[in-house]
């Protein structure tokens, strides 16, 4: 009895250690460094262009899940849906030398790409859609984007817990070949629960970073004075690493 | 004049005590990331519980990593960064036991070992508690255990934790093929987490059965080889 109360209590002080570590700056720091090092390690492992795996038709799973926001009510987004989109704008704005105000239509008649591909969330389900769109690399292009723009971020519609959702990536990810701004799933135009009219596909990172509801692509040379300063929703909320290749 | 042989050599109590930590934080923090969505899957997707081939029950809060509440980014946090010793250290241990031959002479079992005859007799002393027989350093039972949990079990935890990375899948996409696809991957991270947690167990009960102070003793130390003058 005594020997269990001793290692009881040697646990006790161990998991509450491991606590105090994750909640110091030290341990942030070792948590961070370590986000980098992963990201290093895939970079170094993964050529810039390296595809993620696309599927055929018959690996489409029967149901798309939508997680996070799925039908938002904040703004005029029920106004936009009850017209079904018609008016729908999305801005590339920031570092580019032709800011553009893109209609649906605008973006359905650029080149696109269709690709199947499997989506991972952080929780750790997964699901395989057939997504089509513009590649985004087009797009920046087409705004004549800067070089000082270091990433891309995407403002969204949805509103949830009080803060707009928000995402971004590095000029990596940003100029994938399969980084398209997808309005179409499985043939059909978005459904509101997958982020109707357009969201992003980032197809080698998790699903938070796939943002929804698109209404703005901004090209900035940081990503610390927009909104927590920690590059997207999630990250600022919850403390997601940025990084979500992994 | 020879130096005394230890026991455990320097490279094996290294390796022991760096993977014990980090076996300890991964378990635990992937009880918070199972939390997050406890269903297990087979094949390339699964989102709802109708399609898992099983609802893992929800692990309590005392259990798991961060300690006393829910946080799956930080639980991700522990957990994607003790991936990088836990792999690392088992990388070098493998080098060190190739090199030391603590394989070859220590761990690799002979045919004649696997006669039934043998295995049983090896069951048999084993249910008597007694732990100093078979040939060689460790007995057989202990040769397959150690064999599997080096060969299979904490391989196959890197394997399967890069095969559900979508970062890696443009490059280990084979891997991914090879083990069923990314939910099947995650599935068995999770059945060869719980293997060494049983593992853990096992071993754990028999260090306290064969004399657990100069066990634990021995595993900082090195101690000295049986019937190696004092």
């Amino acid at each position: 009895m005594k020997r269990r109360s001793v290692l009881a209590g040697i646990g006790a002080v161990l998991t509450a250690g491991c606590n105090k570590i994750a909640d110091s700056a030290a341990g942030r720091a070792v948590f961070n460094a370590s986000e980098r090092l992963h990201h290093g390690a895939h970079a170094l492992l993964t050529s810039r262009t390296a595809l993620a795996p696309e599927f055929e038709p018959s690996d489409l799973s029967p149901f798309f899940r939508g997680n996070g926001s799925t039908d938002p009510q904040n703004g005029d987004y029920q106004a936009h849906a009850a017209n079904n989109f018609a008016d729908w704008r999305l801005e590339i704005r920031g570092l580019v030398d032709n800011p553009l105000s893109l209609s649906l239509n605008d973006i359905r008649t650029m080149p696109q790409r269709t690709q199947i591909t499997r989506h991972d969330c952080v929780e750790g389900w997964s699901a395989i859609g057939q997504w089509t769109g513009p590649q985004l690399g087009r797009i920046l292009e087409a705004a004549g984007i800067r070089d000082a723009a270091k990433f891309v971020v995407f403002r969204c519609a949805d509103n949830l817990n009080g803060d707009d959702y928000y995402e971004s990536v590095d000029m990596i990810d940003a100029y994938h070949p399969q980084t398209i701004v997808a309005h179409s799933l499985n043939g059909e135009p978005l459904p509101i629960r997958n982020g109707a009219p357009l969201r992003m596909r980032i197809e080698r990172q998790l699903g938070y970073k796939h943002a929804k509801y698109l209404t703005a692509i901004e090209a900035v040379a940081s990503l610390d004075d927009i909104a927590g300063g920690r590059g997207g929703y999630w990250e600022d909320r919850s403390g997601y690493q940025w990084y979500a290749g992994l | 004049m020879n130096k005394p042989v230890k026991r455990h050599r320097l490279t094996t109590r290294i390796w022991h005590w760096v993977n014990l930590i980090c076996v300890v934080v991964l378990f635990m923090s992937g009880l918070t990331i199972s939390n997050a969505h406890p269903y297990l899957y087979w094949g390339d997707w699964g989102f709802a519980p109708a399609d898992a081939w099983f609802a893992v029950p929800r692990f309590p809060y005392w259990m798991t990593l961060p300690n006393g509440y829910y946080s799956l980014a930080e639980g991700r946090d522990w957990h994607l960064t003790l991936a990088w010793p836990f792999a690392l250290v088992l990388l070098f241990m493998w080098v060190a036991m190739l090199v030391n031959r603590h394989f070859r002479r220590d761990i690799a079992t002979s045919r004649r070992e696997w006669r039934p005859a043998n295995i049983r007799r090896d069951i048999a002393e084993h249910l008597k508690l007694n732990f100093e027989h078979g040939e060689g350093k460790y007995n057989f039972l202990q040769k397959v255990s150690y064999g599997l949990v080096f060969g299979v079990f904490l391989p196959m935890m890197v394997a399967t934790g890069i095969a559900i990375s979508p970062g890696m899948e443009p490059t280990f996409f084979w891997l991914v093929d090879l083990l069923g696809g990314r939910q099947s991957a995650r599935s068995l991270h999770f059945i060869f987490a719980f293997a060494i947690a049983g593992f853990f167990i096992v071993h754990v009960l028999l260090v306290l059965l064969s004399g657990p102070i100069h066990q634990i003793r021995d595993m900082f130390t090195g101690g000295r080889m049986e019937g190696e003058p004092a």
